[in-house]
């Protein structure tokens, strides 16, 4: 398309960026048809085409954000489907990001809608206010119809409801670490046999891994809340591979939390003090990857390279995390994990947007699922979000709860046993509206490869029984 | 300065099209006009902040643009009635728009005009395999369709590169066809009926589950009338049966000049493909970046050719098609290997437009010719291009004679998009010297309605206008498009 920047305006090297983002769109309205928003609300403002062009006007004419245009990029899930079917290959992730800086910079919100992202920004990345923050929330849970007919408090409501009835699952214990046969000679991680290391190693002991089976995990924030039996099963599966696991102490937030939400300079801070504690632990002695079970999390580690290109003390060092960083699957893929006979449970995968859109990670979670001997389904409208998108769903509960009941709905007609996908945000939105259990990919395989049913699944006793 | 506003309704450099001058009188009630419609249709259905017009301001024709007056967005066919039994005795000019992908702009509105959309009409009413029909509302997307009744075995056959997106209200509304047209047919040979709400509110139903009716073929009109007989609310589309077989299967060749002679040749023999599909060499490599389809890139010209139906039936076509290609000095056939790999072909060719975009702005020309002129027009493209130092991409519908000569330029070079459009005017004119026509499938919309004349006597333009008054006398519905503003009726 063409565009109307001024050479003043091109100086700006973010702006340029952008520019030349724009510059790239042909109008062709492909994306529009896989848009969850415009699919949902059939308005051309609510689609990628729509807010492409709402952002170049605002962006071209330096005009403040309005209440109108910040209500329609508002509604952007940031899913990244229209990024997967453009043709042209706009890049439209960097794009959202400038103009949500733009938003933070020059609108401001009215007040119940300020406090609710300050106080969501305060909290999620931080795991033990979170945690403080659920147990009261499962006490306020009785507030939510109240909140809910009250239209600037929904999003409260959202969040009452979000709150895990139970406690969190503790995670499983250990069990043995009992080493498994590689299937193939000859792949880029063979694994030794009989040479596995115990789950939780000792710093010395990963020291004593060589680089090339030594990864961390990213800890992350929320995850570790909600659901630590995920980084447990993790953990257990690497270690059974002989893959040796490092701590890196103090790492935290990805950032992606507030960085969606256009707070940059917040966002930039937990980048630059995670990318100081991996660059530190790279030069003590190297290391294969940067393992993410987190998808949401993982495009974030990926993007730090982009978002720190124009700082000269981070751009080198958080270019090489970015390099670093893999989702769980993407590595375990390389792992060739021997082929297990079929154990008669059907799966339905929910690809999460993280993966599928953004990291394009699509066939490594199938292929490892199958091979473990699960039967994959794939549901219907499997590009569409599930609307949980990080806060999403607490921001934006109608529009949410439209894609959620959409996504089960497909989901149930595959008349699966189980869902799983790779991102806890998924499995909290998905496990909200269906009685199936939902489960974590890595959960499904650290179980096909000897380690303990996944929590959810063992209260089951047909799943019991299929062990 | 920047101020995008002031290029709207502006036309890239020479000579722009010209909108329709916008009634003052309807502008000075705009104010009135909004509160009307907000009464008329279900809550957020009207879109009115100037700043949230500008995203309705084009389609892909998206070198002309010019935000409407309102953008109103009804849900059922009774609210499309009101808005437009309100927008007739208010005397407010409508433009009917589907999923804006339109590629000569016929959904480009005016400044005066209330932009009727369809796409919160997008649901699939009846699937009738029995008949083989399916019922759907207007903003329904061409791909969803076949994608409701795939698992049945069955297909929505007419399939526009756009079809992921484009509706069948649009389709309808610009006659469109697609790369296996040749062998089932435009949009109207798998149109059965419609539901047409008429400028006046008055809803009408055309044909349905049937074969034709008696009396004037009123749904023959209205599919390719551009949005300007009425506006369609739903449709009655034939449903087919997947083929037992089907096989795309690559021919590259040494010359445009000898493709284009092949296509000629088969069509000559008496052999119906399901599709021909052309490219040259700058579309092979843009498809290719973007696919990855595994066509060759040591070629001049592709023909991508789909066989279809039992592997005995198959074979054989495919036999002769490669005899007449040998003649004309094939250098390579492939036949895809797998349902991936014919995925991964068809994926390339229809995105071709939009791959373009990663390279340059491109304008996408419409013209028919006969086969026979296929190799002379292909050479006279690139000359007409070159005369104006500009680059030319062919990617288009070889087997029905539809070329897409796609120009390249720079849009922010507004010398360069005036010699895009000019480049573009002089290969039209060709394609009709030729003995074609100004479109095949993209409509006349605003980008070739002063060409009309070249094809038309006044005599014969005036007949469809004549028509067109019997609809629509007032010229209310989408009126700055299809005939030149000077010459119409007063
Ligand atoms: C990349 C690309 C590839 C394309 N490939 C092809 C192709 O292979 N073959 C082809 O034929 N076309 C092709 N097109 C052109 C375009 O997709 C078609 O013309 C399509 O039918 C337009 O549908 P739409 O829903 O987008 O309509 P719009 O662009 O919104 O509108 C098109 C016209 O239809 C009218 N209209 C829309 N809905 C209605 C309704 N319900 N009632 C009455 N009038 C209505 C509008 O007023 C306008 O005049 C392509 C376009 C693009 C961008
Ligand atoms: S698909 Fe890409 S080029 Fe087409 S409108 Fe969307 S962003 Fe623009
Ligand atoms: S990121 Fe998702 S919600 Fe946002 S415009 Fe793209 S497809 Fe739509």
């Amino acid at each position: 398309m063409q565009t109307f920047f001024t050479p003043a305006q091109r100086a700006d090297p973010a702006l340029a960026e952008s520019e030349a983002i724009l510059r790239r769109c042909v109008h062709c309205g492909f994306c529009t048809a896989t848009c969850p928003t415009y699919v949902t609300l059939g308005n051309e403002l609510d689609s990628p085409r729509g807010r492409i062009y709402l952002i170049k006007d605002m962006l071209e004419n330096d005009r403040p954000a309005t209440a109108e245009v910040v209500t329609h990029l508002d509604r952007c899930l940031s899913c990244l489907a229209c990024t997967t079917t453009c043709p042209s290959g706009v890049d439209y992730m960097h794009l959202i990001d400038h103009a949500r800086m733009h938003v933070e910079k020059t609108y401001a919100r009215p007040l119940p809608d300020r406090a609710i992202r300050a106080l969501l920004a305060r909290i999620l990345p931080y795991p033990a206010r979170f945690r403080l923050a659920l147990s009261l929330a499962r006490i306020g849970r009785p507030l939510a119809p109240l909140f809910e007919r009250i239209a600037p408090l929904r999003p409260l409501a959202a969040m009452l409801r979000l709150a895990p009835k139970g406690r969190p699952a503790a995670a499983p214990s250990d069990v043995s670490a009992k080493p498994l046969a590689s299937s193939a000679a000859g792949s880029k991680r063979a694994i030794p046999y009989g040479n596995s290391t115990p789950a939780s190693l000792s710093a010395a002991g990963a020291e004593a891994a060589p680089p090339a089976r030594r990864v961390a995990i990213l800890r992350g924030c929320a995850q570790r809340v909600l659901d630590p039996g995920i980084d447990a099963a993790a953990r257990r599966l690497l270690s059974r591979l002989g893959i040796a696991l490092v701590d890196v102490p103090g790492e935290g937030c990805c950032g992606a939390l507030v960085h969606h939400m256009g707070r940059e300079e917040e966002a930039l801070g937990f980048a630059r003090r995670n990318v100081d504690l991996w660059t530190a632990r790279i030069a003590a002695g190297g290391l294969d990857a940067i393992l993410v079970t987190t998808s949401g999390c993982g495009t974030t580690l990926k993007d730090y390279g982009h978002m720190l290109k124009r700082d000269p003390a981070y751009a080198e060092k958080a270019a090489r995390v970015s390099a670093l960083a893999r989702d769980i699957t993407e590595y375990l893929a390389e792992c060739d994990l021997p082929a297990l006979p079929a154990r008669g449970l059907t799966v339905a995968y929910h690809a999460a947007c993280s993966l599928q859109h953004w990291q394009k990670v699509t066939l490594a979670p199938k292929r490892l699922l199958a091979a473990a001997g699960f039967s994959v389904r794939e549901p219907a409208e499997g590009h569409l979000c599930c609307g949980s998108a990080g806060t999403y769903n607490i921001l934006q509960p109608e529009i949410s709860a439209a894609l959620q009941a959409r996504k089960v709905s497909n989901i149930e007609a595959t008349r699966a046993d189980l869902v799983c996908a790779g991102n806890i945000g998924c499995l909290t939105q998905i496990g909200a509206a269906t009685s199936l259990p939902v489960v974590h990919t890595v959960e499904l395989l650290d179980w096909a490869y000897g380690g303990p049913v996944p929590a959810r699944l063992a209260a089951s006793a047909r799943f019991a029984a299929a062990e | 300065m920047s101020n995008a506003t002031s290029h709207a309704a502006e036309g890239p450099g020479c000579a722009p099209i010209a909108f329709l001058p916008p009634r003052p009188d309807v502008l000075a009630r705009r104010d009135e006009i909004m509160a009307a419609l907000t009464e008329l249709v279900s809550a957020g259905g009207v879109v009115r902040a100037p700043l949230a017009l500008k995203p309705f301001e084009t389609d892909a024709f998206v070198a002309y643009r010019q935000p409407p007056l309102a953008v109103v967005l009804p849900q059922t066919t009774a609210e499309v009635s009101a808005v437009l039994a309100y927008c007739h005795s208010a005397r407010v000019p409508v433009v009917a728009r589907g999923a804006g992908t339109s590629l000569s702009g016929g959904a480009i509105p005016q400044a005066d005009a209330v932009v009727l959309g369809l796409s919160r009409m997008n649901r699939i009413l009846e699937i009738d395999l029995e008949n083989r029909t399916a019922r759907v509302e207007a903003g329904v997307t061409n791909l969803s369709i076949s994608e409701k009744v795939a698992a049945q075995g069955f297909f929505y056959a007419p399939d526009p590169s756009s079809q992921l997106a484009c509706t069948i209200g649009g389709n309808i509304a610009m006659n469109s066809g697609g790369a296996h047209c040749l062998k089932y047919g435009v949009t109207t040979n798998n149109l059965l009926g419609v539901t047409l709400v008429l400028i006046d509110g008055t809803v009408v139903t055309l044909g349905g589950k049937h074969l034709d009716a008696g009396g004037y073929d009123l749904l023959g009109l209205v599919c390719g009338a551009e949005g300007q007989l009425g506006v369609v609310t739903e449709a009655v589309v034939r449903l087919i049966a997947r083929p037992e077989g089907a096989r795309p299967v690559l021919f590259g060749f040494d010359s445009s000049e000898e493709a284009g002679a092949c296509v000629a040749d088969i069509i000559a023999a008496g052999i119906i493909p399901v599709a021909i599909e052309f490219m040259d060499r700058p579309a092979i490599a843009i498809c290719e970046a973007f696919a990855k389809a595994g066509y060759p890139l040591d070629v001049a010209a592709l023909l991508i050719v789909e066989v279809e139906g039992a592997e005995a039936e198959m074979a054989a076509m495919l036999a002769e098609i490669v005899t007449i290609a040998r003649r004309h000095g094939v250098r390579t056939v492939r036949e895809s290997q797998s349902a991936t790999e014919a995925a991964l072909i068809w994926k390339g060719r229809k995105s071709a437009f939009g791959a373009t975009g990663r390279i340059a702005d491109y304008i996408c020309m419409d013209g028919t010719v006969p086969l026979s002129q296929l190799p002379y027009v292909l050479k006279r493209t690139g000359e007409i291009c070159a005369g104006f130092g500009l680059e030319v991409a062919n990617v288009f519908h070889a087997g029905d004679g539809n070329m897409h000569p796609l120009i390249l330029f720079n849009a922010n070079d507004p010398a360069e998009a005036a010699k895009a459009e000019a480049a573009g005017n002089e290969i039209l004119k060709l394609c009709v010297e030729a003995g074609g026509c100004l479109t095949g499938e993209h409509g006349v919309g605003l980008e070739k309605r002063d060409l009309m004349r070249f094809q038309y006597s006044e005599a014969e333009l005036a007949q469809q206008m004549a028509v067109r008054a019997a609809f629509d006398p007032l010229w209310l519905l989408n009126p700055s498009k299809v005939f030149p503003l000077e010459g119409r009726p007063a």
